[in-house]
């Protein structure tokens, strides 16, 4: 975006969600006829290879990246405090559009049929509809989330490398915060991303070489004891007491 | 009027041949019951129909369309359905909740996935159906957590919420214990005669059969050795010897 000399926040957001779903629509007819293990594999593959592009690419700044100049928002451009409050507050905007957003579609025919697929692709394909198509509209629909994430990440620290965002253990993290928080509402990945940062930042700041380790065994207590993630939790908790009362 | 014609069915595996010269023919409002041994080639039948299987020659045309080769949610949409000999539902989730799904895709195309499964008018239509089949008091009971009695009940109600215009029901009556399946085909009869659905299932009882349908498919090897109504086809010389063995007299249970 440097080159064509766009600035402006909301433009540079949704270009990056667009470009970022657009590949995901792409991906998404070669990947949506794998499962598990293969999905998740190839998935990754394509990631590395745009890795290797990228790292490769002077163009694109090799493994240094690029930076990204500071935003300007609709016109206004503002400086120093005013500009990280700026950015703060607009961040906040678009994640609360996307998550009304993702609310909406979450409790649709479609959202729901997450479960279904999960459960029964049989049953799925004799009540009418397409497995494929179901797994493709998500991955695009991931695609795009990743975009907006990515560009609000790249506004926020103001470089983009391919270390940092396209790199395996990039989405790694996000594997992690899913198995963390649980899946299928809006709100667990939120509390995933918190808990994560946290943890990660007492494990680096008490043991910097044995952070990793930290966050392995964390993990594993995870599945072990609560597969469903800390959100189930939660939600145990509110089912107790909406017994009681 | 004529709904679903089939003619010249075939079916091999490598050398073995699983259906040949595989030929009816269905009117609506016909019940139709599918009996033969183990391997006769029954569930190879409504698999082709319904297009689990792809038939190596033969046509099925269902409402006057050529179907074969069409993906199982094409021919569902045409309004062609089944149930499965181990229920296919959604087992985590509560019979409403499987019930709702299905109502939700049946319900909605295109651009309207994306309306909210949940509304008071399909919660009602959910109520109702599960009403229909008798598993209402199962309302929010994991489907994991049903005797497979109720779980077959739940299949054919999954199967049944876009009121198909034919209905095929793989063994609706196996696994299930003998008190049980009576009532189990009374409850599923009832409910498609209330929906006027043609019907043909699987059935190895003779007594559910002789009961509940006026016309017997009756497969050996991979053939149709007889089609007739069900008395004369009960007396048959060839279901006698193929299907039913020596041992069946007709009308053994009349106290019933």
């Amino acid at each position: 975006m440097n080159y064509l000399g766009i600035r402006d926040a909301f433009v540079l957001v949704i270009v990056s969600a667009a470009a970022s779903g657009l590949l995901a629509w792409g991906l998404g007819f070669l990947v949506r006829r794998y499962r598990a293990i293969f999905f998740a594999l190839l998935t990754m593959a394509f990631s590395m290879i745009l890795y290797g592009v990228l790292a490769k690419t002077e163009r694109f700044g090799s493994t240094d990246g690029l930076n990204v100049h500071p935003p300007t928002f609709l016109g206004y451009a503002p400086v120093d405090q005013a500009a990280q409050i700026t950015l703060f507050l607009f961040c906040l905007l678009v994640i609360y559009v996307l998550i009304l957003g993702v609310q909406l579609y979450l409790g649709s025919v479609l959202g729901q049929m997450t479960m279904a697929v999960r459960e029964n692709e049989i049953r799925v394909e004799y009540l009418g509809y397409s497995v494929e198509r179901v797994i493709h509209v998500k991955y695009v629909i991931s695609g795009l989330l990743a975009g907006f994430g990515g560009a609000i990440m790249a506004l926020a620290v103001g470089q983009v490398d391919p270390e940092s965002m396209v790199y395996w253990s990039a989405s790694g993290e996000f594997v992690f915060v899913a198995i963390l928080a649980g899946t299928g509402n809006v709100a667990a990945p939120f509390l995933g991303a918190v808990v994560f940062e946290v943890i990660r930042h007492f494990a680096w700041e008490h043991g910097a070489n044995l952070w990793q380790l930290i966050m392995g065994s964390f993990l594993l207590a995870i599945i072990m004891f609560m597969p469903d993630g800390i959100w189930s939790l939660l939600q145990r908790v509110s089912k107790r007491k909406g017994k009681a009362t | 009027m004529t709904i679903l014609q089939v003619k010249g069915l075939e079916k091999s595996f490598g050398g073995v041949i699983a259906a040949q010269n595989v030929g009816v023919t269905v009117s609506a409002g016909e019940a139709i019951g599918i009996i033969g041994a183990n391997g006769a080639g029954k569930t190879t039948f409504v698999n082709m129909v319904t297009g689990h299987l792809p038939p190596t020659a033969g046509t099925i045309e269902f409402l006057g369309a050529n179907i074969v080769g069409l993906p199982p949610r094409k021919i569902t949409e045409l309004g062609l359905c089944r149930s499965f000999q181990v229920p296919q539902v959604f087992l985590s989730e509560s019979v409403f909740d499987n019930v709702l799904m299905a109502y939700g895709i049946s319900e909605e195309s295109g651009l309207s996935m994306l309306r909210p499964l949940r509304n008071a008018g399909r919660e009602a239509r959910v109520r109702e159906h599960l009403v229909r089949y008798q598993i209402d008091q199962h309302t929010n009971t994991p489907a994991s957590a049903l005797s497979q009695g109720i779980r077959k009940l739940l299949d054919i109600a999954m199967a049944t919420v876009r009121s198909p215009q034919l209905l095929m029901l793989d063994e609706p009556t196996s696994g299930i214990s003998a008190e049980e399946k009576f009532d189990l085909m009374e409850i599923i009869m009832a409910a498609l005669r209330e929906e006027q659905t043609t019907v043909m299932f699987i059935e190895h009882d003779m007594e559910i059969v002789q009961r509940h349908v006026e016309r017997v498919l009756a497969f050996s090897q991979g053939e149709i050795i007889c089609d007739a109504p069900t008395a004369e086809a009960m007396v048959d010389a060839k279901v006698v010897e193929f299907v039913l063995g020596q041992e069946y007299h007709v009308g053994h249970r009349d106290d019933a």
